[in-house]
């Protein structure tokens, strides 16, 4: 159904395509380009010494997906654990991960115009991965920056 | 992977052909180096260097092609004999070597080389050679006035300080079988006339008719004749053809041989001229056993009628080294055939294969739960199905297999390199050469055998007047050996200096505050403090040391491929570092253990025993540490799931399993699981790449049931768990 959308996003680059999902009782966004897949929860294997938000690691076809709980990740409390949970995987860069959602809504077309800069609280670390904020049917919309959202390797490593 | 534009995919061919080459290249040198100078290792150098100036005129890499074509006409007068191959040419081979090493690889990358540095070796080269012909020079002009009665027979060492020698430049130097008077110039004509076929079949005139150079100047006229109209010519249509006079010592076969590959394709005559007229009809005569051994009448060298000799020369053996000239069209004769694949798609059949291992032991588990005897068709079937995925995993693993050759090369160098940089003479010996390791293995171990390879000669090796004093020959030797053993590749780096000065090296580690001071340590473990980071034995920085980089490195280097590294030192003759390493990254035989709720695989190399644990066992020491009595030792035991996380410390481990982990340092310490479940091979798969490194985890793989599970770096968690963990007093840290 979405078809012109996508081809409105190819030809027009302000406009992007999002998908947007449920952590607890707010709402989160992502850029669609960067979702791989999306698939059911599966039990994770915990990585030892790791952050709380890192759930483990699960068996995506034969490769290693480290999971993230996005609501330990934001510091929101989650919602119920259901079935219809499920992990979106994404891609930033060379970096795979699956981020644990409470449920995927929906996906809409927003044009750069339409974003607004979150407002600065540096305070809140959280803050630091939404990019930015958007109205989408009456309803305030977080924009993810998944760059942010995910661990580097480098500094989780300890 | 868009569009691959094909000259660079031809270009990416032509540096995999460079370093086979190169390879080939040190082979010849270290031959020589070793007292062979046959004619056929002599041509191996030449042509290699000749191929690599060759394809890189092709894509225009001026530099490398500029310094292959002088490093050639160097070595060209080896391959004449008119140079003699001393020790100091060699090494100045070798060097020539290296430096076309690096403009290979600067030509693959596009960088550019200090011009200074290949003009100093070109230099040196040359100077062989100046002086040389200056020699010849000298002599020729001097000895213009008189004949030479006699010449060398042997073909080598033809350092024949005559006037005529110089005249038998071209003689093929690999046939020993021809005396020197048929090197007189004797010669042919040649009347070459390709037909259409030679063209459509990718025959390419101009290269043979450059190969007839190998025998003799040949006067090349073009044959027109045959040369239609413009309207009539038909492109595909072979018209033009060749007369060659050519000024030869070499028989007819030989020259025939240069158009043996496209016999039937043109029209070719070859007749001899210049020839005795005791031997009028050349055609009809057995080329085979007879030599042409008159002079050219009409030549200007006076004729060498003091060595007449008819020639039944003894008739070539089959087996002798082909010519030249043959040789060089057909660069790898008998060498096996192989097929170049990307490293890319075998990645992928490895992977695949990996899938199927798991895959298979998921069938496996199902079918088991189901409940299906095992001695029924199914299960006999699964059986061969479970055979039948070892054994191709296993052929797969071969194909990324290659042999340590390449790496030892580099090492070779690298002594060559470092004992000049200390003034030390240095004999470099390798053992085991086609020992075959993982491709991925094999270039993680460069940079770790480099240092301790350097570390060798540096720290190692004592200096000549050391060694004179101890009663050792002056030449140091280190040994380079590789060699499977037990599952496992063990490399060894061995030098036969004066030992580990253990004094010495306590002392340092006491000075930088590594050790407490005067502890009683045994040598081994004095030995392992050279691993310890920040430790370096050298007082005075040599040009070697002081990179920055230390043996822990290595160490570490080394871990990272599931690999140990051990010292044994002997004073006053020697220090021998083993590196042993898995055959390869990709399956590890591992311990499949749960604890605390989790399922863990614990490598089986790291496990030297196993045993339940019963309260008679178990001793108390201070409030944190629990011992186990194993025989008449005491091993301090880690809680496993503990260390990860997984659950607070337990009132008892009484019933619970221990895996006793044995250290590179020899300490051990008993590692506490709930329960061993299996023995078996496990895929693994990184965890580094998908998310970052973790403290005591080595890498993941995949259960029977498609579940993650972690692979234990026992060595790493034991070191973490000394230093952060509630037991860091414990000795056994000292060194992990």
């Amino acid at each position: 159904m979405n078809i012109p959308a996508i081809e409105d996003t190819e030809q027009d680059p302000s406009r992007q395509e999002l998908l947007s999902f449920h952590v607890g009782l707010q709402e989160y966004s992502i850029d669609i380009i960067s979702v791989r897949e999306i698939r059911s929860w599966t039990e994770a294997t915990p990585l030892p010494h790791a952050p709380p938000y890192v759930r483990g690691v699960i068996n995506l076809r034969g490769t290693v997906l480290p999971i993230i709980d996005l609501a330990k990740r934001l510091a929101i409390p989650a919602g119920e654990k259901t079935d219809r949970n499920v992990i979106v995987v994404v891609q930033s860069g060379d970096n795979t991960v699956g981020l644990l959602v409470d449920a995927v809504s929906d996906i809409f077309t927003v044009s750069d115009s339409e974003l607004q800069a979150p407002p600065d609280m540096s305070s809140d670390g959280s803050l630091k991965c939404v990019r930015a904020l958007t109205i989408y049917e009456d309803r305030m919309l977080r924009v993810l920056d998944l760059a942010a959202v995910l661990p580097q390797p480098d500094s989780e490593a300890a | 992977m868009a569009d691959i534009d094909p000259m660079a995919e031809i270009r990416a061919s032509f540096f995999i052909e460079c370093e086979e080459l190169l390879e080939s290249l040190q082979d010849g040198l270290t031959a020589m180096d070793d007292g062979d100078f046959d004619s056929e290792t002599i041509n191996v150098c030449f042509r290699a260097v000749h191929s690599i100036k060759g394809g890189a005129g092709a894509f225009g890499l001026e530099a490398l092609v500029r310094f292959a074509h002088r490093f050639e006409t160097v070595m060209d007068e080896i391959r004449n004999g008119r140079l003699e191959p001393t020790r100091d040419t060699i090494s100045l081979f070798f060097r020539g070597a290296d430096v076309l090493f690096d403009l290979v690889r600067a030509s693959r990358d596009d960088e550019s080389l200090d011009d200074a540095t290949v003009e100093l070796i070109l230099v040196d080269l040359e100077a062989l050679v100046g002086a040389r012909l200056a020699e010849e020079e000298a002599e020729e002009a001097e000895g213009a006035d008189f004949t030479p009665m006699s010449l060398s027979l042997d073909p080598i060492d033809g350092d024949d300080h005559s006037g005529f020698a110089l005249m038998d430049l071209d003689a093929p130097l690999d046939d020993p079988a021809i005396p020197p008077t048929s090197s007189a110039p004797a010669g042919f004509k040649i009347a070459f006339h390709p037909a259409a076929e030679l063209f459509a079949s990718g025959n390419e005139p101009r290269h043979m008719l450059a190969a007839l150079r190998d025998f003799g100047e040949p006067h090349i006229t073009c044959d027109l004749s045959n040369l239609p109209d413009l309207t009539g010519l038909v492109p595909e249509q072979g018209v033009v053809g060749w007369h060659i006079t050519l000024e030869t010592s070499a028989r007819k076969e030989e020259i025939a041989e240069v158009f043996e590959f496209v016999d039937g394709l043109c029209e070719l005559s070859i007749e001899a001229t210049g020839s005795a007229p005791a031997l009028p009809d050349l055609e009809s005569i057995d080329l085979e056993n007879i030599v042409i051994p008159g002079p050219r009448p009409d030549d200007d060298t006076p004729p060498q009628d003091a060595t007449p000799e008819p020639a039944p020369a003894t008739p070539p053996s089959a087996s002798s080294p082909p010519a030249p000239a043959k040789s060089k069209d057909k660069s790898t004769g008998s060498a096996k055939a192989t097929v170049r694949v990307d490293l890319d798609r075998i990645e992928r059949l490895v992977n695949l294969v990996g899938e199927l291992v798991i895959n298979q032991a998921m069938l496996s588990q199902s079918i088991t739960e189901a409940g299906v005897p095992t001695n029924s068709a199914v299960g006999s079937g699964l059986e061969e199905f479970l055979q039948l995925t070892r054994d191709i995993q296993e052929s797969v693993m071969m194909i990324r297999a290659q042999p340590v050759k390449s790496l030892f090369q580099r090492m070779s160098r690298i002594i060559r390199e470092s004992s000049a940089m200390v003034g030390k003479s240095v004999r470099f010996v390798t053992e085991g050469e086609q020992t075959e390791i993982d491709k991925t293995v094999l270039e993680r171990l460069a940079d770790p055998l480099t240092h301790m390879v350097r570390n060798a000669v540096d720290h190692g090796l004592e200096n000549t007047d050391g060694r004179l004093a101890a009663g050792k020959s002056a030449d140091g030797i280190v040994t380079l050996t590789a060699a499977h053993k037990s599952g496992r590749v063990v490399l060894e780096v061995k030098d036969d200096g004066s030992g580990i000065n253990r004094e010495r090296v306590k002392q340092i580690a006491e000075d930088k505050g590594l050790i407490p001071p005067g502890v009683q340590m045994q040598d081994q473990e004095i030995d392992n403090l050279l691993f310890l980071p920040g430790f370096s034995t050298a007082t005075e920085v040599s040009d070697l040391s002081g990179r920055g980089v230390g043996m822990d490195v290595v160490r570490s280097a080394i871990q990272a491929l599931g690999g140990r590294v051990t010292i044994t030192s002997e004073p006053g003759s020697g220090t021998t570092f083993s590196i042993s390493l898995p055959l390869t990254l990709a399956v590890l035989d591992g311990m499949v253990v749960e604890t605390g709720g989790e399922t863990l695989v614990v490598p089986l190399g790291s496990i030297a025993e196993t045993l339940t644990l019963t309260a008679a066992d178990i001793e108390q020491l201070g409030a944190d540490t629990t011992l186990v009595r194993i025989r008449e030792e005491f091993v301090p035991i880690l809680d496993l799931a503990v260390e990860l996380g997984f659950r607070t410390p337990l009132e008892g481990y009484e019933g619970r399993s221990v895996l006793l982990i044995t250290s590179e340092d020899n300490s051990r310490t008993a590692l506490v699981v709930d329960r061993i479940v299996e023995q078996r091979q496990v895929v693994i798969k990184g965890l580094q790449e998908s998310y970052g490194r973790v403290a005591g985890i080595a890498a993941a793989t995949i259960l029977g049931n498609g579940r993650i599970a972690l692979i234990l770096d026992p060595t790493d968690l034991i070191a973490s768990a000394g230093s952060s963990g509630p037991h860091s007093a414990q000795p056994f840290a000292i060194a992990g």
